[in-house]
């Protein structure tokens, strides 16, 4: 009997530890032969932690299990909603990305294997280096940290710029709050991270890699860690790629708290031990990125997704999706929401039909206020605006971003001036100082809001003007996009501004 | 973890397992906030004088980041999330009513150097809030009652 018990984070934080602790003790006094698989987890997270058996039938779910229903579990009474597959949340997606995530064991090669991988990084090795890069232009993928700038042509800068070294930088500092997806996978796939930073490699002409994670991730770290030595030890990663005579080896730098570090240039200075502050663009860092070299900065989902395109053909995952926003989109769904978790499907659900419909409204069963969309320098959205469909092109039309696809849900207990103000005493605290709009203006964002809460209607334009000048005028997202929040909130909830009043006056 | 003062020795031993990398000096002050709790101001000099900066720049990369110490945290380093989707389901009432039951700021320890409560800007839990970590350890759907009594239980 083969049974399933997730490693992941979030699982582990519901109990996941204990539970597999109790099925192993459990089998054992009853002198029962189980091999017990710690996987990544299947991404439903209000079924974790999402216990599998397998007793030569399939694998039967059971979720969310306590260490008490382990020996209902063992006797085969427990009520199970079937397979996986036939969960409903589960079965309406499209998983390309996390195809393999929560069904092998992440720190298995062979496991790995059986289930497609290295079948992509294979082909690659077939290929020279512009062909590699054009294979990725032609599936569209697009950056899937949140500036969705094409991750082919970013690479094609690096392939031709002329350098000794050049470096393949993945960016896990996975900071915005309603995502997730890049610990998902780092934790339930991590080999899949490897091979997409191998095959940029290839595609470029970079032989050093590095992944930097956020200090919040602790089990990411040591899974990713683990899985970079035994890539080491199974020829995918040093000085004979697969028997290839190619060269490319990474490792995992871990960061240090700073939110601004999972912008691409304040990493690199991170990355390099200085302070995270923002640095100018250009120089592009495909030109001048990690200690001066051509670097490709890539997200952990632009990465990992790689590997599934080389495998199944670029074509292929170019079929889905809508316009321009092309493939598959891990969507995270999180906060107040009956179903949160991870739900990959191609671009063009509207937003709609994911809060309501798959997420199945809120947890408190309290009427959806609001919905920010893609972490906290995205906008909220109101649920007049729910028939926006899940793409970058139709969200920036709409005065949002998608980001990096988190979508926090709240009810109509939330406090939506105190939602601005967060958004402005984030920035504040998280700023790198290097621009004055961000560095101060996010200060006097609080002040301002602070002053609409006690009342001062003439606080209202001139928060709206700082909010303008910290959009144009801040070096990177962070001052840039903390305006999308402040702004949505006051133009959706202009009641809570005490501005509703005035304007029916 | 060790609670004695460390030696300069201590420091360079640290210094050297990471000083062959690329960028080392993140990797140098994990090495030693992780073996020493924090990053004590008698290491800025060493670390400095071996990576060829002045004790200035190394003390500005200290300071910017918030993970680093200049002085050690309590025995338990809680964390509770207070980023938007924890607050989306309670997070500012839990870390108030946390905060509030043993009497502390947040950043604050308690007298008996037991306890440190610290904000974290989310732990990607954010289907499972609201979120804590205590000691590396994360805890999903978190409620002051629970959170508190099993803070109560840490030696």
């Amino acid at each position: 009997m083969k049974i399933y018990v997730p490693l992941d984070s979030a699982a582990k934080a519901l109990g996941a530890d204990d539970v597999a602790e109790a099925i192993r003790s459990e089998a054992e006094a009853r002198g029962l032969q189980i091999d017990l698989i710690r996987t990544g987890t299947r991404g439903m997270i209000w079924l974790e932690p999402l216990v599998e058996v397998d007793r030569g039938d399939g694998r039967m779910a059971y979720g969310p299990v306590m260490p008490d229903d382990v020996a209902a579990i063992l006797d085969g009474t427990a009520e199970t909603p079937g397979p996986v597959e036939d969960i409903p949340f589960f079965a309406s997606q499209t998983r390309l990305t996390f195809a393999r995530c929560g069904v092998i064991d992440p720190l298995s090669l062979a496991d790995y294997e059986a289930h497609g991988g290295l079948t992509g990084l294979r082909r690659a090795l077939t290929m020279d280096a512009a062909e590699i890069v054009e294979e990725t232009k032609t599936s569209g993928l697009r950056g899937r940290g949140g500036a969705g700038f094409p991750t082919g042509i970013k690479w094609d800068t690096v392939r031709q710029a002329q350098a000794d070294r050049k470096y393949i930088v993945c960016n896990a500092d996975e900071g915005d709050s309603g995502t997730f997806a890049d610990r998902m996978i780092m934790e339930g796939d991590p080999l899949s991270l490897i091979e997409g930073m191998v095959i940029a490699g290839l595609g470029t002409g970079a032989t050093k890699g590095f992944v930097y994670i956020r200090s919040e991730y602790p089990d990411a770290i040591t899974i990713m860690d683990r899985a970079i030595r035994l890539a080491r030890e199974g020829g995918v990663l040093g000085h004979d790629i697969l028997g290839s005579g190619r060269t490319f080896d990474m490792e995992v730098r871990v960061g240090a708290g700073a939110y601004v570090c999972g912008e691409e240039t304040s990493l690199l200075n991170s990355l390099e031990g200085k302070r995270g502050v923002v640095r100018a663009k250009p120089p592009l860092p495909a030109l001048e990125g990690a200690f001066g070299k051509p670097t490709v900065v890539n997200n952990v989902l632009s990465l990992a997704t790689i590997p599934v395109i080389f495998e199944k053909g670029a074509q292929h995952y170019a079929d889905f999706g809508l316009g321009r926003s092309r493939g598959t989109m891990p969507i995270q769904i999180a906060g107040n929401v009956k179903h949160g978790g991870l739900y990959e499907t191609a671009f063009g659900l509207p937003l709609g039909q994911l809060v309501n419909d798959i997420a199945g409204g809120t947890a408190s069963g309290r009427p959806v206020k609001a919905v920010q969309v893609g972490g906290p320098l995205g906008a909220y959205f109101a649920p007049h605006q729910f028939d926006t469909p899940f793409g970058y092109e139709d969200f920036d039309a709409a005065g949002g971003l998608i980001g990096h696809a988190g979508i926090t849900v709240f009810d109509d207990s939330a406090d939506m001036l105190g939602m601005a103000r967060f958004a402005m005493e984030f920035c504040a605290v998280e700023s790198c100082g290097k621009c004055t709009p961000c560095r101060i203006g996010a200060v006097r964002g609080v002040e301002t809001i602070d002053r609409i809460r006690a009342g001062d209607p003439s606080a209202v334009p001139l928060l709206t003007d700082l909010c303008e000048t910290m959009k144009d005028g801040s070096l990177c997202a962070l001052g840039g996009f903390t305006p999308y929040p402040v702004m949505s909130a006051l133009r959706l909830f202009p009641e809570e501004f005490g501005t509703a009043k005035e304007a029916a006056e | 973890m060790t609670t004695q003062p460390p030696q300069p020795d201590e420091i360079r031993a640290l210094i050297e397992t990471e000083v062959h990398r690329e960028g080392p000096l993140l990797p140098i002050l994990h090495a030693i906030q992780s073996a020493h709790g924090h990053i004590p101001d008698m290491a800025l000099p060493i670390i400095a004088e071996t990576l060829g900066l002045t004790r200035a720049e190394v003390h500005g990369v200290v300071s910017f980041y918030h993970d680093f110490r200049s002085t050690p945290a309590a025995r338990h380093v809680v964390k509770i999330c207070r980023a938007e989707a924890c607050q989306s389901v309670g997070a500012n009432a839990l870390t108030d009513a946390v905060l509030s039951h043993f009497g502390l700021d947040a950043h604050g320890s308690t007298p008996d150097g037991r306890l440190t409560i610290e904000p974290v800007y989310c732990l990607g839990l954010c289907a499972c809030g609201p979120a804590a970590m205590i000691d590396g350890k994360v805890i999903g759907r978190a409620s002051a009652e629970s959170l508190s009594s099993r803070l109560e239980a840490l030696a």
